[in-house]
């Protein structure tokens, strides 16, 4: 019956994009549409004192020019919502969609201009005074809990926002008496989204209705509506939300954005569309990002380098707004335990307030920098014990005998977190395997025999898939016999319409040309959560599969009744129900939906409910445990410090897979990003908050010549919590790459000692390093 | 206010004239005058290709240069690339090999897999990947990219 599925059908979307036929925010023209520029702060913090727009106001295809003041009541001083409540919170800031009396990091927003074109509009945003009144900036996180740290707000008592942490088993017992304790400080940085596209807002007034229509390139557009609908005070069937085509989301475009705010409430002012596409400067100001968490952990460890507890603390930068809620910091410390059976632990992670753009998850939340931490634990063991890293993963892993498997903790929402399912060993063994990593130390002797310095790392993870609470999906079966999926789940490039129409197609036995699928309009399906954190193809397959099953099964109660068969003898393929053996008795499912939708003269089948269609929610049975291994070869030149990526294998275990070509390209678009994070990727501040990285010559993305050849083998164990099997693989690409980078470095550098710990890592730093291991007495080549 | 000139090019073979401001980057041209949004912005300040567009049959990055320097030049864009409804042999093996996933940057790595190759036939997986590392992809990590321009070389220059 699975002709599509677990196939590499090629995508569907991609005839389109691949003639310049996309249709992206800023590709949307409206009628009568005026563009906005928004004039945003040059400190990273400051009082304002006053904002003089009269010569922007008055300059020519000027339309208008607003403050917060010019939103009116009660938008005059009501902060945006927030999404995300939680009574961990110690002080819960949002922004204001524009400043009021002061700004916390350099690009806040200030004013908008809206003019007749951009170029208009970012002439006369220049022309806005802002009087400021300079404050203390509060810039790296290490510091914001010291008692004599400037203050991110300048009314609050602290930094402060929230402590949380996570606990269990025995850690005191665990320490006391074991027979090695190991400690290690990291600091962890993680940029910023650099989807392709940055973000962008369109709203009109649609004048058939009154209601509000607005485009957003975003990955969540029923939060979208959620937030907005909540902040105007209008219901939300006023408010439709599309999501068009979206050139990459990677987390930040999940975040709701004060440009959303301002946007339809212009567009009500003004009575007129208004548009505005941020530029990548912007980008780099004002699009939220991951930055900064400092780390310092202690491992308790037997002389095998078994685990038996870890306990430490974090501080993660919250930059200037709570408008992401505490879901960056709890995806830090929540998965900490990662594969391993870990009896006790004990972290706590103090979150706070900097100058800096608002923090929320990238690709991977903070699972990537949780993985970092316990892998780190395990380097640390391996060095210490003299142990081989592999071996001391092998010890430590949840055995396959051991699923369901509770590390003793519980998820955000109160239950407790659970395994479902994996083979950690066979995945480490398979990631071996494809290393060559038996043979390593011989590459590593002729390499050393040539006075070159390479070096092998290993790391692994697993992700907690499939989120809930829910999604849901309608599929429709059309007169034509054509078959029409809606759902509400956004795709950024994920390839959601092939991935579920061959699901469709293999339930109702037709052509997956046939199959068509639109989503992320409000207005087109109901309920909605997001596409983030590895969670559509989970949620979303399922509620395919069902609803395509429920038509299925509709479709052959209505044959059985006109072909007076047996249920049983009938069989579902081609396009039409038919008598098992006998292909002419059947009809079409274009006839049975014609059947089951007539008009005037007709009348619905005795028994049945009209439309040949189902719709259908899945509610998550908890996350699909998603696993895998990855270990990469590096080289690192001790004279410059350039760092080579010799080769990067991957085994890697997301259940069923549903279109393998897709599931290598998440997997392979996550490590690159991890190598990104690794190597490349950092915000640089100066000590004012001044953002020093605010393009790609400043701010390094990782780029085709630098990356290794990246092979992949897969390991597929089902999920036993949805029909299919399946497991999410959007981001566990990511979780493991850094440490499998840093530790491959470190490894390389062994016979200086050096240890890298922080990244992302530059030569530059590579040769610090160097120098200060040289400085302490490590002999070259020893 | 702002000064303007007249300009005429040819874009995808037809011939498109108008009046322009001096400041406006020819990728604006191409995306607001001429209604052809194929072509995309990605940094705005020459670094990550996807405004990748042939002037005169030279990938040129269209946010770099002004719409009155492309003054009688004949510009392709991405949706001129393929030719009486087929699909030129790069686009093609960018569907093959899984080269695109959000699709932002695809125009702008196509138009320069596409005057690569035009030039050098027979690249191998290095030559293909310094090749498009003037042009960023957050989504794919490369390697379909790569396996897509391998592809289509081997079909351009006619197999072998
Ligand atoms: S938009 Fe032209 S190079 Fe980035
Ligand atoms: S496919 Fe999304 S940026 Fe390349």
């Amino acid at each position: 019956m699975d002709t599509y599925v677990g196939s590499s059908v090629l995508r569907s979307e991609d005839p389109r994009l691949l003639t310049g036929n996309g249709r992206y925010i800023d590709d949307i023209v409206l009628p009568n549409m005026v563009h906005a520029a928004f004039v945003r702060s040059e400190h990273a913090h400051a009082r304002i004192n006053g904002v003089d727009a009269d010569t922007a106001r008055s300059m020519p295809g000027v339309v208008a020019v607003m403050t917060l003041d010019d939103l009116g009541e009660p938008y005059n001083t009501k902060r945006t919502e927030q999404p995300y409540p939680s009574p961990a919170f110690k002080q819960d800031i949002t922004i204001y969609p524009l400043a009021r009396d002061e700004v916390c990091f350099v690009g806040e927003p200030i004013a908008v201009v809206f003019a007749d074109s951009r170029y208009t509009a970012e002439d006369a945003a220049a022309m806005v005074r802002v009087d400021y009144e300079p404050l203390p900036a509060m810039v790296d996180v290490a510091a914001a809990l010291d008692d004599d740290a400037p203050l991110a707000h300048a009314d609050s008592p602290d930094n402060l926002i929230a402590t949380l942490s996570i606990g269990f088993g025995d850690v005191d017992g665990a320490f006391a008496n074991a027979p090695h304790v190991l400690s290690e400080s990291f600091r962890q940085h993680r940029g910023g989204c650099h989807a392709m596209e940055c973000r962008g807002v369109i709203a009109s007034v649609d004048p058939a209705h009154g209601g509000l229509t607005m485009y957003s390139s975003t990955q969540s557009p029923y939060l979208v509506r959620s937030v907005v609908a909540r902040y105007l005070g209008e219901d939300e069937h006023n408010l439709r939300v599309i999501a068009p085509d979206v050139g990459g989301g990677f987390g930040p475009k999940a975040g709701v954005y004060p440009e959303e705010i301002v946007l339809p409430l212009a567009a009500r002012m003004l009575s007129r569309p208004v548009k505005w596409v941020e530029d990548r400067r912007e980008h780099f100001l004002a699009t939220n990002q991951q930055g900064d968490q400092v780390w310092s952990l202690e491992v308790a460890a037997d002389d095998d380098g078994t685990i038996r507890g870890v306990r430490g603390r974090v501080i993660g930068d919250a930059g200037a707004y709570t408008n992401y809620g505490l879901l960056l910091p709890m995806t830090s410390v929540i998965p900490l335990p990662g594969p391993y059976a870990i009896p006790a632990i004990d972290v706590k992670v103090d979150v706070a307030f900097t100058n800096t753009p608002t923090k929320c998850p990238v690709r991977g939340a903070g699972r990537p920098t949780a993985a970092y931490a316990m892998e780190r634990m395990i380097e640390v063991i391996a060095r210490n014990l003299d142990l081989d890293p592999a071996d001391v993963r092998a010890r430590n892993f949840v055995r396959a005998d051991q699923f369901p498997y509770q590390p003793g903790h519980t998820m955000v929402t109160g239950a407790s977190v659970t395994y479902d399912s994996g083979d950690f060993h066979g995945c480490l063994d398979m990631a071996k395997g494809v290393a060559d990593y038996a043979n390593f130390s011989l590459r590593q002797e002729a390499a050393r025999a040539e006075g070159r310095y390479v070096g092998i790392g290993v790391s692994s993870y697993i992700e907690d898939t499939g989120m809930g609470p829910y999604e849901g999906a309608t599929v429709r079966v059309e007169p034509s016999g054509a078959i029409q999926i809606l759902a509400g789940t956004a795709s950024q490039g994920q390839g959601h319409a092939t991935v579920f129409s061959q699901i469709v197609a293999d339930q109702l036995g037709v052509a997956f040309e046939d199959v068509t699928y639109q989503s992320a309009d409000t207005a087109l399906f109901p309920l909605g959560v997001g596409t983030l954190a590895s969670r559509t193809v989970v949620a979303v397959s399922t509620a395919v599969h069902e609803a395509a099953a429920q038509v299925r099964d509709k479709a052959i109660a209505l044959t059985a009744q006109v072909l007076e068969a047996a249920e049983a003898d009938l069989e579902v393929a081609g396009g039409r129900v038919f008598v098992k053996g006998s292909p002419d008795r059947g009809m079409t499912l274009g006839n049975l939906a014609t059947q089951l939708a007539p008009f005037n003269t007709g009348a619905v089948p005795m028994g049945f409910t009209p439309g040949l269609e189902a719709t259908s929610y899945n509610v998550t049975r908890g996350p699909a445990t998603a696993s895998g291994s990855h270990i990469c070869e590096v080289e690192v030149d001790i004279e410059t410090g350039e760092i080579t990526l010799i080769k990067y294998s991957v085994a890697h275990d997301c259940g069923r897979m549903l279109n393998p070509q897709l599931v290598e390209g998440q997997v392979l678009g996550g490590v690159v990003h991890g190598i990104g994070n690794a190597l490349f990727e950092r915000m640089h501040y100066d000590e004012s908050g001044q953002p020093l990285s605010v393009n790609y010559g400043e701010y390094f993305l990782p780029l085709a010549a630098e990356m290794p050849p990246i092979e992949i083998a897969h390991q597929e164990t089902l999920s036993p919590l949805n029909p299919m099997g399946v497991k999410g693989a959007g981001e566990g690409g990511t979780l493991p790459a850094a440490n499998a980078v840093i530790a491959a470095i470190e490894n390389a550098l062994k016979p200086f000692g050096v240890v890298v710990n922080d990244y992302p890592v530059d030569p530059e730093r590579i040769c610090e390093l160097l120098d200060e291991a040289l400085a302490g007495g490590a002999v070259p080549g020893g | 206010m702002a000064d303007t000139r007249r300009i005429n090019l040819t874009v995808n073979g037809e011939s498109h004239e108008g009046e322009v401001e001096t400041r406006m980057h020819l990728a604006d041209f191409l995306r607001q005058s001429a209604g052809l949004t194929g072509t995309h912005l990605g940094c705005e300040h020459g670094v990550c290709g996807a405004c990748t567009v042939l002037v005169d049959g030279e990938a040129v990055r269209a946010c770099l240069m002004l719409a009155v320097q492309a003054n009688e030049t004949s510009v392709t864009t991405i949706e001129g690339l393929a030719e009486d409804g087929e699909l030129h042999p790069v686009q093609r093996a960018f569907q093959e090999q899984h080269g695109l996933q959000c699709g932002f940057c695809t125009p702008g790595m196509v138009m320069s897999l596409a005057a690569y190759i035009d030039e050098n036939p027979s690249p191998d997986e290095r030559d293909i990947r310094e090749a498009i590392s003037g042009n960023i992809c957050r989504c794919t990590g490369y390697q379909g990219i790569v396996a897509a321009g391998l592809q289509a070389a081997v079909e351009i220059r006619g197999g072998g």
